[in-house]
């Protein structure tokens, strides 16, 4: 959208190739995310779309190995870097990259911020060790951060503890403790679920604002079709621990190509316009996943599904150019399903959004 | 309009209010109290759905215990059915309970995880009825098929059930005694998209098929707009508006309500840039300290001196559409 005309050439930031990571649960296995691959670049906001259970959050918690081993156990893929696979790091050389270039918001603040610290303090932590501050400096840089994610009378708040600072202003706490070194990636799983609407509004005003001013590249995941709408860049699709659809975010919302998204985008009710009788559904329950996928994942809530849906993954291809076109290889609308080019609708609904 | 109850109005509240007591020091004297509902007057016709919106902390849930004397209102009237439920003693107040009952946000915490659904949704008729045990087993029968649960499942447990279908148990449960009244309070939060339609979809259904009268509580306004008839919109213990579904939707009155539409992303990005989205400054201020005159003058971007001295009512200020604001006042001429 906006920002899409000058980020086409810049290298990914981060690039992920066909990533694998099951849960051992002894008994069984669960293979959350299989094969996954994409990319995002330097001031690029990719919005992560999909329902629980989808791998969406077990995938960027394992590219930066925060997830607990056992049982998680990443069994394949790249995770790279600027170039560099962060998956063959020791632990502590991957440690020192979650905070300083990799920096993280969590859905719920009141768990992912320490009860018994100030938020001065936490503030402080990742500049004393990431960035070898001492503590006046620190605390210095800690008030500007404060300031910059619009905490009124920051100085004062330094103190407080997080039970003092209101849903808001405590997922505003986050953003800055995130923001604190000046990562290269920020990724921000559900920030603003537990938020209401006002409030998201405001931390979403904040997070365009900053993402301007600071230039990073943002993974954004949420199950809120609407707030993809309005934040990405480009938007990737997952259901069953596999990306099903990626494109620029006005492609998708235009032509949507997969089955899933299809779907998914109508079974949401409009605030405006035409009000349906009844809500369109979903039937059916998203698949477990005790095997990894040998067949198409959505085919048994699918209308389009066929004997070969049934035997095989289908890979995730590109179908079309990204409409804003730029000429990188890696952009583009990629779709995940056998029956692409048959599905009605979707060439007649992107010419009538054309034109 | 409110002090004579119209008989077609299965519910009819009014000035319910909701304080709870602040207390502090050594002999933990009341020092204050938190207004979580400040005299909120609204009726439900018979078979409409009223949709009741609002932000977290608003009140909007208390006012559905209130409703069904899950906890005791600190004043005002709640007729149900003809009968005032805030002054019915123990007993009596016990034989209304089946004509109302409530559907909860989380079916996870709401289920027993020992009891099978035959048991759960047996219970209130165990409470309830002195039918035997085939009677009662056909009743759960029954009412599973009705939500859309496999008959086979009664002797399973909620654990082996996903999201979408233990909020079918606690559906069930709550139709077992044939109400006439039921508060859902976010019945579908918890749920995924592509199962929350399926949900909204069944209590439709059962509303056409049963007559029943609906309080769907919930913060999310476009599925309100597809179940409700009308729709309240609360703020900080107060209802800022109440108006017919579509002209809320299209044209909302209340600056609160302006916003709160404004801030709802779409999910129409051709349409997200040029869109004028109201972004609120600030929090919203404590129940324990309601700032004087209108709760919504510390953040309203239209408020002028009288909206902080002076408490607006709610007023009908076009047909059918009542709002609390003083830019509609119709005794005055309209300031700002």
């Amino acid at each position: 959208m906006q920002q899409g005309g000058d980020i086409g050439a810049t290298r990914p930031v981060l690039d992920v190739r066909r990533l694998k990571t099951v849960f051992n649960l002894g008994s069984a296995e669960v293979h959350a995310v299989n094969d996954v691959s994409f990319h995002v670049r330097r001031g690029e906001l990719l919005g992560v779309v999909g329902e629980s259970g989808s791998g969406k959050s077990v995938t960027m918690m394992s590219l930066v190995g925060l997830l607990a081993s056992p049982p998680a156990e990443v069994r394949g893929g790249e995770v790279l870097l600027d170039g560099i696979d962060i998956l063959k790091l020791t632990p502590r050389a991957l440690s020192d990259i979650r905070g300083a270039r990799i920096g993280f918001v969590f859905q719920d603040p009141m768990t992912s911020l320490n009860p018994v610290l100030t938020v001065g303090d936490q503030l402080a932590e990742p500049l004393i060790r990431h960035k070898g501050m001492d503590r006046r400096r620190a605390a210095a840089r800690a008030v500007e951060l404060l300031e910059m994610v619009g905490i009124p009378d920051a100085r004062a708040r330094m103190s407080g503890y997080p039970h003092q600072f209101s849903g808001g202003m405590r997922q505003r706490v986050m953003i800055a403790i995130a923001l604190a070194c000046e990562p290269d990636l920020l990724i921000a799983d559900e920030p603003t679920t537990a938020l209401d609407v006002t409030i998201q509004a405001q931390i979403i005003d904040l997070m365009q604002d900053l993402r301007q001013k600071l230039g990073m590249a943002v993974i954004w995941i949420t199950h809120d079709l609407g707030v993809v709408a309005e934040i990405a860049d480009r938007v990737m699709v997952m259901y069953g621990g596999q990306v099903v659809e990626e494109a620029p975010v006005r492609d998708l919302f235009a032509a949507p190509r997969h089955p899933y998204t299809r779907a998914l985008l109508r079974t949401v009710p409009a605030l405006d316009g035409a009000r349906l009788h009844r809500l369109n559904t979903i039937e059916g329950q998203p698949p477990i996943l005790f095997e990894a996928p040998g067949a198409c994942s959505f085919r048994h809530r699918c209308d389009h599904a066929d004997a070969q849906c049934a035997c095989v993954n289908p890979d995730c291809c590109k179908v079309a150019a990204a409409r804003d076109a730029t000429d990188d290889p890696k952009s583009g609308h990629f779709v995940a399903c056998h029956h692409v080019p048959a599905l009605p609708g979707a060439e007649a609904r992107a010419v009538a959004v054309d034109a | 309009m409110l002090d004579h109850a119209i008989p077609e109005d299965l519910v009819t509240v009014e000035g319910l209010t909701m304080h709870f007591p602040i207390h502090a020091g050594v002999f933990r004297r009341r020092v204050g109290a938190v207004r979580a509902v400040d005299g909120v007057s609204f009726s439900i016709a018979r078979g409409e759905t009223l949709g009741l919106v609002g932000e977290s902390g608003c009140g909007k849930s208390t006012v559905g215990r209130a409703l069904l004397r899950l906890c005791e209102p600190t004043a005002g009237r709640v007729v149900i059915d003809g009968e005032d439920v805030t002054t019915l003693d123990a007993a009596r107040l016990r034989a209304k309970r089946p004509a109302m009952q409530m559907v909860f946000q989380d079916p996870q915490a709401s289920l027993n995880p020992r009891m099978t659904l035959k048991q759960i949704i047996a219970e209130p008729l165990n409470v309830h009825t002195g039918w035997d045990t085939d009677r009662k087993l056909a009743r759960v029968r029954e009412l599973m098929e009705a939500v859309g649960l496999d008959r086979r499942f009664v002797n399973r447990f909620p654990h082996e059930f996903s999201g979408g279908q233990r909020q079918r148990v606690g559906i069930a449960r709550a139709l077992a005694l044939n109400p006439k009244f039921v508060v859902c309070d976010e019945p579908i939060a918890a749920l995924d998209v592509s199962i929350q339609a399926q949900i909204v979809n069944l209590l439709e259904d059962l509303q056409e098929r049963s007559g029943l009268t609906y309080l769907f509580i919930s913060h999310d306004l476009s599925m309100v707009r597809h179940i409700a008839d009308r729709v309240a919109v609360m703020y900080l213990g107060r209802i800022a508006e109440l108006s017919p579904r579509e002209a809320l939707f299209a044209r909302p009155l209340h600056p609160y309500a302006e916003a709160l539409l404004s801030a709802v992303p779409r999910a129409d990005p051709s349409r997200a840039a040029g869109r004028r989205r109201i972004v609120l400054k600030g929090d919203v201020p404590s129940a324990a300290r309601m700032p004087p005159g209108c709760n919504f003058s510390t953040r309203c971007p239209r408020a002028f001196d009288r909206c902080r001295t002076e408490i607006p009512r709610l007023a009908e200020v076009e047909p059918g559409r009542q709002v609390a604001c003083h830019l509609f006042d119709p005794t005055k001429p309209a300031a700002g």
